[in-house]
């Protein structure tokens, strides 16, 4: 399954700027998994200790946070658009 | 045919003529009478009985029928003397109406008795060329406009995002605009913070903020808070505001915004900037999610540093911003949809605009079934390099 995940600015230090990755993955926890072994530290800063999505980050799969999905066991489709949004704070 | 004087007479001869305190005391809308205001426009305009009908003598007969559907309805005319409604009165008996009276003195006696009456609210003429493309839209309108002069918007910040905010709000004819912010105008501000010129530096934001709406739109009226949003502070000066703009530089302000709010059950529109990428929603206390339904906690600072430290550019709060005013705006005059359930994420890079459906979290700890809200337990996110800008 080939699917685009759009990285937040905060980020992209790990994507070398890029904006958007794309990666084969069936779950959303795959494309975490997947992420991290191409940039090391990624998922790290997404997940904490236990493994659960951090709270002031958000994962869209095609627009539908993930929490309200199955969370990281959530499925995702050939195609399909992964956001990762995290909470900023800049005015 | 006779002159003007023996129509007159006879048609006062044919119809009843009550005193001022006669409809004060009786004949009045509290006893079921109507009341019909047959003078033109300019004349009602300037102040007329309360729940009068504007009916003037011209399309007296035309428009009768429509404005008083039922002939048995006991009428009292009025005008300004009480010329033009004997001949009205007449008119309507000539109708068919059975029950009607002419005001003896008309509006003139009424005043001079120092009856009360009521002023129809008009966008002024001195503020109709002002408002003229808000007067053309029909959403907008007449109607619109006075009820964005009679509003109320609070912005949190006078920073980036506050400073495109209040300059549209102002000229869109905002009628009140509170600014909380206790930053001074630094040169490093210049590049965004447009509500502050070269010639601000080293003053308070909210007095340079308010030199430049002045500038836009004497019509408004400003009040500055220069003050650090707490818990001490931010009900007394949120109440009274109809629609919070979110935008300071820090969580610890935008919790304590969203806790307030809950609290206040004040609409929020809400943004915040990061280089190239800004994120917009609109808060309705209850009817959908809150900011902390969309982040439970802060991203911690190494990932979320503020403008001063990771920089911004310059345009960015420009969009968001305007996004936070445009919210502000549908929300006073109930327009349109609004960003309420939804998150706008903005990458200027990309050009891009991407919307992802936010709902309320049952778990919510400030709107959910088990909330409790404690503005004094908000901690302070601090910055991993601290600055002197905490609402920038």
């Amino acid at each position: 399954m080939s699917l685009k995940v759009v990285i937040p600015t905060p980020l992209r230090k790990f994507t070398a700027g890029a904006e958007t990755v794309e990666v084969q993955a069936a779950t959303v926890e795959e494309v975490l998994a997947n992420l991290d072994s191409k940039y090391p530290g990624f998922r790290a800063s997404v997940c904490d200790e236990t493994g659960a999505l951090r709270r002031f980050i958000n994962i869209y799969l095609d627009g539908e946070d993930v929490r309200f999905l199955e969370n990281l066991a959530t499925p995702v489709a050939d195609g399909a658009e992964i956001a990762i949004v995290p909470a900023i704070s800049g005015g | 045919m006779g002159d003007f004087k023996e129509l007159l007479n006879e048609a006062k001869k044919q119809i009843k003529e009550v005193s001022v305190q006669e409809v004060r005391d009786k004949l009045n809308p509290d006893n079921g009478f109507t009341l019909v205001d047959v003078r033109e426009g300019d004349e009602w305009e300037q102040g007329h009985l309360d729940k009068a009908l504007f009916l003037p003598r011209g399309f007296l007969e035309v428009k009768a029928d429509k404005t008083l559907t039922d002939k048995n309805q006991p009428v009292v005319v009025y005008c300004a003397g009480g010329v033009r409604s004997a001949l009205a009165a007449k008119t309507l008996q000539d109708l068919g109406y059975s029950n009607v009276y002419s005001m003896r003195g008309g509006f003139t006696e009424w005043k001079n008795n120092g009856f009360p009456f009521v002023t129809p609210e008009k966008v002024g003429k001195d503020q109709m060329a002002r408002y003229s493309r808000h007067l053309r839209i029909p959403e907008v309108g007449e109607k619109g406009q006075l009820k964005l002069l009679k509003s109320k918007v609070l912005l949190v910040g006078a920073g980036g995002l506050g400073s495109p905010a209040g300059v549209y709000l102002a000229a869109s004819g905002v009628g009140t605009i509170g600014l909380v912010d206790y930053d001074v105008v630094d040169e490093s501000n210049l590049q965004r913070q447009i509500l502050h010129w070269t010639s601000s530096v080293g003053i308070p934001k909210v007095d340079s903020a308010r030199r430049t709406l002045f500038e836009i739109n004497p019509d408004v009226k400003v009040r500055t808070y220069a003050v650090h949003l707490d818990a001490s502070n931010i009900l007394d000066i949120m109440q009274d505001y109809d629609v919070i703009v979110s935008g300071s530089d820090n969580f610890t302000t935008a919790y304590m915004v969203n806790d307030a709010a809950l609290l206040l059950k004040k609409p929020v529109a809400y943004g915040s900037i990061f280089r190239f990428e800004g994120q917009a929603s609109t808060f309705i206390p209850y009817a959908g999610p809150c900011f902390r339904c969309l982040y439970a906690t802060a991203t911690p600072p190494e990932l979320a540093p503020s403008c001063d430290e990771a920089g911004v550019l310059g345009v960015l709060p420009g969009v968001i911003g305007l996004i936070q005013a445009t919210e502000a705006i549908k929300l006073l005059l109930n327009l349109g949809t609004t960003l309420s359930g939804r998150l706008l994420v903005y990458d200027a890079l990309e050009m891009s605009f991407r919307q992802f459906k936010l709902r309320r979290d049952p778990a919510c700890s400030a709107c959910g079934p088990n909330a409790h809200i404690d503005l004094k337990s908000i901690p302070e996110f601090v910055c991993a390099v601290q600055t002197a800008s905490a609402q920038g």
